[in-house]
């Protein structure tokens, strides 16, 4: 590894937190949202990558692999999600996605 | 045996009459009332005969055991013995005669099963409570004469007035119970026992007992007989208590006969000679009924004087004779009160009767000032109130001459100031009672009368069933004075009271009445009849002279006619008070505090909830918010507390 | 050295396109910082010696799930104007959160150390001689294929969930059916009816259906129904 480990971790660490940051302040916008997660998960993924390098062990990568494909899905199912429910109700600004009251 | 039956047949009547009087009708509930009565007065004038003239041994009649608990004992039991048997006969023989009398005054009435259902009721509770062994039992009689003066005052229930009389005749009897239910405390304290027979039995021994109350230090005896003379108060409508009696009237006059006259308000006097034993090593306590009574006869009597319902100024002069039987008590003459009692009850009987003769011959009018000119048409009912009202002035050779004369010369020779107090105040009462009395006759029977036409034609002499009991009393009011008072009180009382009435050694005052000065023997008869020829000069003679003095005397008028303003006083000191109190304690401690807890909790859910609920907005992005602060947060519980 | 220069050039520009991802204010802005995000963290990925997810991250996430993004966000008419508004409501809460997470993470990474017989406890340790992407396939489909098919049948459900949620029933639009025009007949479409002198619509019973009124979008009613 070109850098030690808390590097990685430190990178890893701000990378989620921006990725939360976004969730929550982006009000506007639920693709913005679907975004930050993918941050989060990139993260996650930067961590994995980063401990199976420091400790020599694959499963780290293998483990990223899945997250991968698990991140890949659940983009696609949200993206679908999102679509519709902008078919239906004709707007996707985060507020307006109320219909859960109760 | 008899005694029992004398005691219960009354009760089998109530039961019948009350239980079954709707389905079996008014006439057979009569029947099977008055059938009973009669059985309990033939058993009950046997049984005083027996004990009295034909030397049957006094005891007591077991009937069962009521409490043990512990070292207390309360046993279902009948005294047998000459107080017993003399208030047996006496209770019976005119509670028969009113229930008889009942018949005819009570014919118009909706629920006559009812009525007399009461009357065998109140019968009942009577005897048990003059039969009775022990102080639990007799408090039960007491009570139970309570419940049935309650019952039959507002027997008429519909109307408000009688209902507020009902409550106040038991709330006031209330007040007076509760010193006696401490006295009976105070006894089984002393003595460990409240059966009679032990009690009278260790008087000697406990007589110097004190008790330390508040850092004084009472004699025991002194407070037990002032507590129990304050139960007798309440009963007995003494001065302090007494409001409840003219109320009392609102309810039929058969029931003001019966128990405002002749027995229930008795139950008093003959609470204190039944504890003559101790009372008589307690003589503060005598002293202060003493002053009780004789204060309650001058008072009484002077209200008496100023009223206009025929009923109230009897019951006034009711008030006033049991003040003289309280001083009989006081000065250590209970042999001298019991007699006043038994004359009393005749000839109060009738005297009750015979207004109620004159209120159902008036159409139910019971102001004097509306009646006059009676006497050409209901001739009998005028010549019985004569007999009852010569009794009650104490005119030889009436009842009432032995019984009140007897009195008033004890109180003399008694020698004491307090004797002195109750002498003076008794003469100056039979003055005003011979004065009231015939201001009663006068305005009833006589002088032109003042009510309206219609009424007038309807006046008529009382049917047979109403007029024989009036002849009844009327021979009793007449005789039982000559005919009992040797027995009673004279020289050989012992004889015929045996061991139901004791008195301390030191007591003479009945041999003492023997050799009171001449003009303290004739002194009551003198005033007496005074009295009644001021009356007739007031209102025979020179009618206007009541209205001018009125006039004059203004004030002195209203107090006496406002009753000296005492039911005013205490719904001013108490009634007002604890109506405040008690609406404050229920709109702020109940509806605000009390009910506002549960609520204000109930309140208090339903506002959070509300809240709570806020948090549900529906916006995703609040619950992903939401989720992620709850993310933090938990990560930090961890990082915190679970390294 | 060089590497370590490149890997905090790589790891700036990263945290910083993130940073624009969340702010930007046009969304396609945001899906092209997510590019630019991904491009970066698969530079890292190289510098750790992981080649071949680096590679799969830009296939995988440039080439289809971002690019997705992008077809998403230009099918959807959004009016990026009225996106800017509450913005700055949330800021403040939203840095003291992110703040406080920070916090935790440096917490957690502060004090770690391995534990000592960890490097004994390895699953898949590295085979001497073989490429990255060799070794990787020696351990994914030996030992890890369980997961391997499960991970595919995760994509095949995507896939079926995505066509079934967005499949547009076909019904309410218009298609001529030849055979059935052709078959009518005038029974079927005319009512030939005989109207008195002066009767109207009403009386006639004849009335058009009526239509229920569309909710305008974004109103509902009390349930939550349009």
């Amino acid at each position: 590894m070109a850098v030690g480990l808390g590097s990685y971790l430190t990178v890893a660490a701000l990378l989620l937190v921006l990725g939360i940051f976004g969730i929550f302040l982006n009000r506007k916008n639920v693709i913005i949202i679907l975004m930050s997660i993918e941050l989060i998960l990139l993260a996650v993924n930067l961590n994995l990558v980063a401990f199976s390098a420091a400790l020599g062990d694959l499963v780290g990568q293998v483990f990223a692999l899945f997250v991968l494909t698990v991140a890949a899905a659940e983009a696609a199912i949200g993206l679908a999600i999102v679509m519709i429910y902008f078919r239906n109700r004709g707007s996707i600004q985060v507020e307006d996605v109320n219909l859960m009251k109760g | 045996m008899l005694y029992a039956v004398a005691v219960f047949a009354p009760l089998f009547g109530c039961v019948i009459a009350g239980l079954f009087g709707k389905v079996i009708g008014d006439r057979a509930a009569q029947a099977v009332t008055i059938l009973c009565m009669i059985l309990a007065t033939v058993c009950g004038v046997s049984a005083f005969v027996a004990l009295v003239y034909q030397g049957a041994p006094p005891g007591v009649v077991s009937l069962g055991t009521w409490v043990e608990a512990g070292s207390f004992h309360a046993s279902w039991t009948l005294r047998y013995d000459a107080l017993a048997a003399v208030m047996v006969a006496m209770v019976t023989l005119v509670a028969t005669l009113i229930h008889i009398y009942s018949i005819g005054y009570m014919s118009h009435d909706g629920t006559i099963w009812r009525f007399f259902s009461y009357l065998s009721l109140f019968s009942f509770a009577m005897l048990m409570l003059v039969t009775a062994d022990n102080l639990l039992q007799l408090f039960f009689g007491w009570e139970g004469v309570g419940l049935a003066s309650y019952l039959l005052i507002g027997y008429w229930y519909d109307r408000p007035s009688a209902c507020a009389a009902a409550i106040k005749a038991f709330v006031v009897n209330r007040i007076g119970d509760l010193g006696f239910a401490v006295g009976i405390a105070l006894v089984f304290f002393i003595f460990g026992s409240i059966e009679f027979d032990t009690i009278f039995g260790a008087v000697a021994q406990h007589q110097n007992d004190t008790f330390h109350v508040l850092g004084v230090t009472w004699r025991a005896y002194e407070v037990i007989g002032i507590l129990l003379f304050v139960g007798a108060m309440g009963k007995s409508a003494q001065i302090g208590l007494h409001v409840w009696l003219p109320d009392a009237m609102e309810g039929p006059t058969p029931v003001s006969a019966l128990i405002h006259a002749a027995t229930m308000v008795t139950a008093g006097v003959f609470l204190m000679a039944r504890f003559s034993p101790l009372l008589d090593y307690a003589p503060g306590a005598l002293d202060f009924i003493v002053f009780i009574g004789a204060t309650t006869a001058l008072f009484a009597a002077t209200i008496g004087c100023a009223q206009n319902d025929i009923k109230r100024v009897i019951a006034y002069s009711t008030c006033s004779q049991l003040g003289y039987m309280f001083v009989a008590v006081g000065v250590g003459a209970y042999q001298a009160s019991i007699f006043h009692l038994l004359t009393h009850a005749f000839f109060k009987a009738l005297l009750f009767l015979g207004a109620g003769a004159v209120i159902h011959a008036m159409s139910d009018e019971q102001d004097m000032r509306k009646m006059g000119g009676l006497w050409k048409k209901i001739p009998l009912t005028y010549v019985m109130m004569w007999a009852g009202s010569l009794a009650l002035a104490g005119v030889f050779p009436f009842a009432g001459f032995y019984s009140k004369d007897a009195i008033l010369e004890d109180a003399w020779a008694s020698h004491t100031a307090i004797g002195q107090y109750g002498f003076w105040c008794t003469l100056i009462a039979a003055f005003l009672t011979g004065f009231y009395s015939w201001r009663l006759l006068i305005m009833t029977f006589h002088g032109k009368p003042r009510a309206d036409q219609r009424t007038l034609e309807h006046v008529h002499e009382s049917p047979p069933v109403m007029t024989v009991p009036l002849i009844l009393l009327a021979i009793g009011a007449l005789t039982t004075g000559f005919i009992f008072h040797n027995q009673l009180i004279g020289a050989g009382w012992h004889a015929f009271w045996g061991n139901s009435i004791e008195i301390a050694a030191g007591n003479h005052v009945l041999e003492e009445m023997d050799r009171d000065p001449q003009w303290v023997v004739l002194a009551p008869s003198v005033l007496g009849l005074l009295g009644i020829g001021v009356a007739y000069l007031f209102y025979m003679v020179a009618p206007g002279i009541p209205g001018w003095l009125a006039a004059r005397f203004g004030g002195v008028y209203r107090l006496l006619l406002n009753k000296w303003y005492v039911d005013e006083l205490y719904d001013a000191v108490f009634v007002r008070p604890t109506l405040a109190l008690a609406r404050t304690l229920w709109q702020t401690g109940d509806v605000t505090i009390i009910d506002g807890i549960p609520n204000g909790v109930a309140a208090l859910a339903e506002d959070g909830a509300a809240q709570v609920v806020k948090m549900q907005t529906g916006s995703m992005a609040a619950y992903a918010f939401a989720m992620l602060i709850g993310l933090v947060f938990l990560v930090g519980i961890f990082l915190i507390f679970l390294r | 050295m060089i590497a370590a220069i490149a890997f905090w050039v790589f790891a700036i520009i990263l945290l910083a396109s993130a940073a624009m991802v969340v702010t930007a204010r046009n969304p396609v802005h945001s899906v092209l910082f997510l590019i630019l995000a991904f491009f970066n963290a698969a530079a890292l990925f190289l510098l750790a010696g992981a080649e071949f997810l680096a590679m799969i991250l830009l296939i995988v996430y440039v080439g289809a799930v971002a690019v997705l993004f992008l077809f998403v966000v230009m099918m959807l008419d959004i009016d990026a104007a009225e996106l800017r508004s509450g913005f700055q409501r949330y800021l403040p809460v939203g840095l003291a959160v992110a703040a406080v997470l920070l916090v935790e993470l440096g917490a957690v990474l502060w004090g770690w150390k391995v534990a000592p017989g960890g490097v004994a406890l390895r699953a898949a340790p590295p085979v001497a001689g073989l490429s990255n992407t060799a070794q990787l396939g020696a351990v994914l489909y030996t030992d890890n294929v369980l997961l391997f098919q499960a991970a595919g049948m995760v994509l095949l459900i995507a896939m079926i969930g995505a066509i079934v949620l967005t499949l547009r029933d076909r019904t309410r639009s218009r298609r001529q059916v030849i055979a059935a025009q052709l078959a009518r007949r005038p029974a079927d479409t005319l009512d030939v009816v005989r109207v008195p002198l002066r009767a109207g619509v009403k009386e006639l019973g004849i009335r058009r259906p009526k239509l229920a009124a569309p909710a305008a979008p974004g109103q509902h009613d009390s349930e939550g129904g349009h």
